[in-house]
């Protein structure tokens, strides 16, 4: 098991590196000149080509950006991610305030779409063909075409608007001191949002999973052996069938923090995505490069948490 | 019971197992009965699943719109009228103007031509690529397969809207960058696809027969390999268009995507997230938003059914 573990880790490694290197490489091959981002256009313009390059040196774009990386690289992996362009708060800390807000969301909606999911493809499953399957579908199918940011307006222009039963945005109320009611009527609308999409990935994961246990043998014979109906279903359909889709959590995931940027944007929750948003029409990179390399440790660690759990709950991933 | 009868029944009998054997009697003789092709089959079962009939006629008919925008528009989709901005519908203005006097109708229109386009165009893309890297890798197998399918699997841990949103602002947001990033992103899927079909049809006993038989191997690539390849694609590629029409559709809503003048019907509701607009003047994102919301729907229908219909695995099962 440790050795399985280990083996896990190693392969996430270039992963990360993949990533950095793209988002990297992107940013320097674009095109404009980054001493345009550093002090503005106006100054720019205004200074002679000594003191543009004088710039240039200080903050190291003379250097090719193999060098640049490699520099960025060794102190980041040291935790610090340099500072922002604008603002003085180094990136590194600006987005630790930021993790809590997003993860409490991205969590929410998770669990959120996986009991609301999962008994949907169950159900989808056991009555498969009958009018109530054929029913689910569309809603299924409904929950996965929906841009999250109309059906976000619609809630907000319902629940917050119209019936005034909900607050527009943010994550508590201003000048309110903290409560858990407050907390939660904030984080009701966006966490449904988030996790619509995901719903009913999860109930058609799920259907497809059932379906499959069920055709399988030793179903049959659990049933010929005159076991009750009940039995069957919970021991050894259940068990079979849903251990996996559990374990794919972690490739549900990048769609989740992808889905969490447009919803943050929509409630102005203050989470990475949001930072995102407002720091990519800034051009912002240091900050940029600190989301890309935040969201990849993110995505790796729960990669191996499910591959650890895979192994965990099926002994045959251990001995291959 | 009379012998006689007891004959018939068990001649009637006989009759009905080879006709559903798909060999017919006709007299005395035995005569193939017409057997449907792939290509019919795949359609007739299209044509049962309701649901895709409705998303294919719904998607004719936006694409009719898309296309013929110039000619069908009311207005000219840039037009602003600065006398009449934020007006509700009307009989001059069906669905209203938006901020800039601009005819909410028209840009719907065009727009639709947007949002099918950067569909189709970033799928195409990213197909193109997994057709390439999917082939590569499961005919060489080998280093080369090693390499392709760790270059996926990094690729698909990626933050994906993440790294979309930055690739789409460091090269500057429009209609053609957008395209480009979601098209580069989106080959790991049906890469993995091509292989694995490659992998499992190049084992089938029908490949074997073909090379037993002395079929020259481009001709068993061409005819029996690539075929079985083409049906899950299609799917996989009508789903990516409705995934992808999603993208752009939440980039411009970001103000990342398509930029205005030009419509698209994320960008009508980036005005949306002022909240005047949203509590009074629903006609200027609702509109968009069940365009969005609908010809998505329809692509997923589609696919649904032509996955049903193409899937071979199905042909044996009666539904």
């Amino acid at each position: 098991m440790t050795k399985y573990i280990i083996q896990r880790i190693l392969v996430s490694i270039p992963v990360f590196f993949g990533v950095t290197l793209l988002v990297f490489g992107l940013y320097a091959l674009s095109p404009g000149d980054p001493v345009i981002n550093i002090i503005g256009y106006e100054a720019y313009l205004r200074m002679g080509p000594e003191q543009i390059q004088k710039v240039r040196v200080q903050f190291g774009f003379d250097k090719p950006w193999t060098v640049r990386y490699v520099r960025w690289l060794g102190k980041a992996l040291q935790g610090d991610l340099g500072y922002p362009l604008k603002g003085a708060k180094p990136v590194a800390l600006q987005l630790q305030e930021r993790i809590p807000p997003t993860l409490l969301l991205m969590g929410t909606s998770l669990f959120l779409a996986l009991i609301t999911g999962i008994p949907i493809g169950i159900i989808m499953a056991m009555k498969q063909y009958s009018a109530l399957d054929m029913i689910l579908t569309v809603v299924v199918f409904a929950e996965m075409s929906l841009p999250s940011f109309f059906v976000g307006l619609g809630f907000i222009y319902l629940f917050a608007l119209k019936l005034r039963v909900l607050p527009t945005y943010g994550m508590q109320t201003i000048g309110v001191p903290f409560s858990l009611v407050d907390r939660l009527a904030h984080l009701i609308m966006p966490a449904t949002i988030l996790g619509l999409f995901s719903a009913g990935t999860w109930a058609r994961y799920t259907r497809a999973s059932m379906l499959d246990v069920m055709r399988s043998e030793y179903v049959t014979t659990a049933r010929s052996k005159g076991l009750r109906e009940q039995a069957v279903i919970v021991r050894h359909i259940f068990r079979n069938a849903l251990l996996p889709v559990v374990t794919i959590v972690a490739l549900e995931l990048p769609y989740l923090l992808g889905g969490a940027i447009i919803t943050e944007q929509i409630f102005q929750w203050p989470g990475i995505g949001m930072l995102t948003v407002k720091r990519t029409s800034e051009r912002d990179f240091p900050v940029l490069m600190g989301v890309t390399i935040l969201s990849a440790i993110m995505i790796l660690l729960s990669n191996l948490l499910a591959d650890i759990a895979y192994a965990v709950v099926d002994p045959r991933i251990r001995y291959n | 019971m009379p012998t006689d009868e007891l004959q018939m029944q068990q001649e009637q009998k006989r009759r009905d197992l080879i006709a559903s054997s798909g060999v017919a009697l006709s007299g005395d003789t035995f005569a193939f009965r017409e057997i449907e092709s792939p290509t019919q089959r795949a359609l007739r079962r299209f044509r049962r699943h309701r649901l895709a009939l409705f998303g294919i006629s719904l998607l004719l008919f936006l694409a009719i719109i898309a296309i013929g925008a110039d000619i069908l528009a009311p207005y000219r989709y840039s037009a602003q009228d600065l006398t009449r901005y934020r007006e509700g519908p009307s009989p001059a203005h069906w669905l209203g103007t938006d901020s800039y006097g601009r005819d909410v109708l028209s840009r719907l229109m065009v727009g639709a031509r947007v949002s099918l386009a950067v569909g189709l165009v970033a799928v195409a893309i990213y197909e193109a690529i997994a057709i390439i890297l999917g082939s590569l890798s499961g005919y060489y197998g080998g280093v080369v397969d090693w390499i392709i399918m760790r270059a996926v699997d990094i690729v698909m841990t990626f933050p994906w809207l993440i790294i979309v949103v930055m690739m789409v602002s460091l090269l500057g947001p429009s209609v053609f960058n957008a395209m480009l990033a979601i098209g580069i992103l989106g080959w790991t899927g049906p890469t993995r696809l091509v292989r694995g079909q490659i992998l499992a049809i190049r084992e089938m006993d029908y490949v074997l027969a073909a090379r037993c038989i002395g079929v020259q191997s481009n001709r068993i690539i061409l005819r029996h390999v690539l075929p079985g390849v083409v049906g899950p694609l299609v799917v996989n590629a009508t789903f990516g268009v409705a995934g992808a029409i999603l993208t752009e559709a939440g980039l411009s809503f970001l103000g990342l995507g398509v930029q205005p003048p030009m419509a698209s019907w994320g960008n009508m509701m980036f005005d949306a997230m002022e909240l005047t607009i949203l509590e009074g003047m629903p006609w200027l994102w609702v509109p968009p938003g069940v365009c969005i919301a609908l010809s998505v729907l329809a692509i997923n229908f589609v696919g649904d059914g032509l996955r049903d219909a193409l899937d071979p695995k199905g042909m044996l099962q009666k539904k």
